[in-house]
């Protein structure tokens, strides 16, 4: 199906973006890789009267280090991410994440940004994100804010960025050294989550001592698997401490009941994944 | 109506285009380029595959007007001096195809695929072509065809895309 009718622009500074989005008002809409939007156009779920196109701001693309934090521009491309020197050397879950994202031709075009200000549940950004203790920088007329990773997810396709804001950078704590792994169950190539796990561990001497771990698609956001992380750190790393940990898992998440999973079995698939990931990351 | 100006298969373009108008319409309707085709609605069957500055991307889930400034190819610009290009040969000389309406996209996404990763195990062409589908299910030929062009596009094997060539050249080649 052909989109409707709207009006198009395609700024090439964050200011004149945001002066755009403030006068397109309610009906405005920011384009970023599009990979979910334009299928929404598509579909008509949408039919913004002006759509504001963020793809010609070279400030948004990149990935830079600054001081203890890797900082990537919102419109940086899952290729690019996935390719990035700086984030496999300090940021390696998000990177892990993002190579499990749709497919390849999606990932050349789909952003950072686009698909963490998207907020879709079942996307694979957001619980490595949280999982990072990440900042999202959010540009309005009253200037930047930055919003804790762990503020930024409210709901279903809800997030903390407000009326005539761009999310411009997410901004990664530096994870050096430590072991990173997504682990993923879906049902067939290029589908959805149905539940994931991101999980990144810091071992010493045959040790755990740092562990955060974030759950794809076990609530309307990310959730954060606090009870495994406290249970994994300072345990000496075997299989078993890790799978008695994982057991905690699915404390405190709200899983959804699909034609995928019901909620008992997404519990249980998080408590699998989570040994799965540990593991694998602490491997 | 937005202006752009791009390069398609080697020839510039100028065009008015509404800004709805997605990459796979421009090609289709005003260019007559209707070698890339429509699959679905869903962005899930990558038959709309095509390069964009270099890299594959579904046309359907792309507006003409992000395009402005920028090169595409299509399967119709493989060709070269009437000889097909080796993943096109290749796809030929494995029957590749059933229907054939996944082709093109199929096409499009192995040379993406064989341009980041020259020599691809069977799980590597799977991974690389699993945003597009086959709905007749003919994947095993399609990956045979892929790992066959692979070896006849390395360095130092035969140019030749005839399809006396068909077995691979073996090691020695520089």
């Amino acid at each position: 199906m052909i989109p409707a009718s709207f009006d198009y622009v395609r700024p090439t500074s964050v200011d004149e973006a945001v002066q755009a989005l403030v006068e397109g008002g309610d009906d405005a809409k920011l384009l970023a890789g599009g990979q979910s939007f334009i299928p929404v156009l598509r579909l008509r779920m949408g039919d913004p009267s002006l759509v504001v196109d963020l793809g010609g701001i070279p400030e948004l693309r990149g990935v830079r280090e600054e001081g203890d934090q890797i900082v990537v521009g919102a419109m940086t491309t899952h290729h690019e991410v996935t390719r990035d020197d700086l984030l496999a050397q300090h940021v390696a879950l998000i990177q892990e994440a993002t190579k499990t994202v749709a497919d390849p031709q999606v990932r050349h075009r789909g952003t950072l940004g686009g698909a963490l200000a998207h907020a879709d549940p079942a996307g694979d950004l957001a619980a490595p994100t949280l999982a990072l203790d990440a900042e999202l920088v959010v540009v309005g007329q009253n200037g930047e804010r930055r919003v804790p990773a762990a503020e930024f997810f409210e709901d279903y396709f809800t997030t903390a960025i407000g009326p005539g804001e761009i999310l411009t950078a997410i901004r990664f704590p530096k994870y050096t050294g430590w072991g990173a792994r997504y682990e993923k169950f879906n049902r067939v190539a290029q589908a959805w989550s149905i539940v994931a796990v991101a999980a990144t561990v810091k071992v010493e001497g045959g040790s755990i001592t740092d562990a955060r771990i974030g759950l794809t698609n076990m609530a309307g956001t990310p959730v954060r698997a606090r009870g495994v992380e406290t249970a994994l750190v300072g345990q000496t790393m075997s299989e078993e401490t890790v799978r008695a940990a994982a057991q905690a898992a699915a404390e405190g998440t709200s899983p959804t009941s699909d034609a995928d999973a019901g909620s008992d079995y997404r519990e249980h698939l998080a408590r699998v994944l989570t040994g799965r990931a540990v593991l694998a990351a602490a491997g | 109506m937005a202006r752009i100006r791009t390069t398609v298969d080697g020839l510039v373009y100028e065009d008015d285009v509404e800004p709805r108008m997605l990459l796979v319409q421009y090609l289709r309707e005003r260019l007559g380029k209707t070698g890339t085709v429509i699959g679905c609605d869903t962005s899930n069957c990558g038959a709309c595959t095509v390069h964009l500055d270099g890299l594959s991307v579904k046309s359907c889930s792309v507006l003409a007007v992000q395009a402005n400034g920028s090169e595409v190819l299509t399967v119709e610009g493989l060709e070269r001096d009437g000889q097909l290009h080796p993943v096109q040969q290749a796809f030929h000389d494995n029957h590749a195809l059933q229907c054939g309406y996944c082709t093109p996209g199929m096409i499009m996404q192995s040379i993406d695929l064989l341009g980041d990763n020259p020599d691809p195990s069977e799980h590597e062409v799977r991974e690389g072509i699993e945003g597009n589908l086959c709905r007749c299910t003919g994947y095993q030929n399609i990956v045979r065809a892929v790992q066959d062009a692979a070896q006849k596009m390395k360095p130092g094997a035969h140019a030749s895309t005839s399809s006396s060539a068909a077995q691979p050249v073996a090691g020695g080649g520089a």
